[in-house]
């Protein structure tokens, strides 16, 4: 596992509360983690904190699972 | 009951009448406060007089970049901010045919625009740490409405919806946010009116009398506490009766 899908499943499962095993790159924050429309912008706020980067509302939006986070934050750091 | 040891709370326009007694009530109930205003000489004496547990943070409010740098230095010397209290306000009366775009700007940026700001800087840590209050210092008419105010009024009404807005969106994060609504308040300002004015301006008040920044500071104080945890989206009309909304 890479080093950004490390550090997105952790805030993921500190932020949301849930057990690490649930936090797959397909799951859905809203579908499968139980997040809120509240939840996943305090989510895309804590990954701009972490990997110093900015996530625009229009990206935010596209941001549904974790593997979106990943692929999202990986092609800014890349 | 009402105890807020351990709390820390900014105060903004802390060197005003009103905003001196919210920031000592605060203090006397436990909290840490951090006095926000420009005049830094009062903002000192205020601070010393409440001796620990107070800083001075000034600001001058209608300078975008001055409220964002406000945020971070009450966050810096607080650790946290747990309760925010935007009470900074200004007047720049005239009737509406006179009135020109910088005074209704001016008026808006202050006292209603730079609540905005700081309520968006603060909400941040108070979701992490799932507590938090932000209180609204707005008046009585930006619900009635007052002629040679449409610029003061329509930024209280202001206040009073965004605060309504911002309750519902962080109320599962056990934030509330709610507005006070002063009446006729006995302030600096007010004391230096004549009698007979004093008399025609208490003659629509039920009680009979002016309102105390005490009374103020009692209401924001309640809805600081943690015992006020289920109200929010709330004003708090403290009036002696002039208005009954």
């Amino acid at each position: 596992m890479s080093d950004i899908a490390e550090r997105v499943k952790k805030i993921v499962v500190e932020h949301l509360g849930v057990e690490e095993g649930k936090v797959t790159d397909t799951a859905s924050f809203i579908d499968d983690l139980g997040a809120d429309s509240l939840d996943t912008v305090e989510l895309v706020m804590a990954f701009e904190e972490e990997f110093g980067i900015e996530i625009p509302d229009d990206a935010a939006e596209k941001i549904l699972t974790v593997k979106d986070a990943i692929d999202f934050i990986s092609s800014k750091q890349g | 009951m009402f105890d807020l040891t351990g709390k820390t709370a900014l105060v903004t326009g802390a060197s005003g009448g009103i905003g001196a007694a919210i920031a000592r009530t605060l203090h006397q109930a436990g909290a840490t406060v951090a006095l926000s205003g420009t005049k830094v000489e009062a903002l000192e004496a205020l601070a010393a007089e409440l001796g620990s547990r107070a800083v001075v943070v000034p600001a001058n409010l209608s300078d975008p970049e001055a409220v964002e740098a406000l945020a971070k230095d009450a966050e810096a010397k607080l650790g946290q901010v747990d309760i925010l209290v935007n009470n900074a306000g200004l007047t720049r009366d005239g009737l509406i045919l006179r009135m020109k775009d910088e005074d209704w700007a001016s008026v808006i940026d202050v006292n209603l625009t730079a609540a905005f700001r700081l309520s968006r800087a603060l909400v941040k840590g108070m979701m992490k740490r799932r507590w938090g209050r932000i209180i609204g210092i707005t008046s009585i008419v930006g619900v009635t409405g007052n002629p040679g105010q449409v610029n003061y009024a329509a930024s209280k009404a202001g206040m009073i919806g965004m605060t309504k807005a911002l309750a519902a969106e962080v109320a599962s994060r056990n934030i509330t946010a709610n507005c006070v609504a002063p009446g006729f308040i006995a302030t600096a300002m007010t004391d230096v009116l004549p009698d007979a004015q004093k008399e025609k301006l208490t003659a629509g008040v039920p009680a009979g009398r002016l309102g105390t920044p005490d009374e103020i500071a009692s209401a924001v104080l309640y809805l600081a506490s943690t015992e006020a945890g289920y109200v929010t989206g709330q004003t708090l009309h403290v009036n002696g009766g002039m208005a009954m909304i």
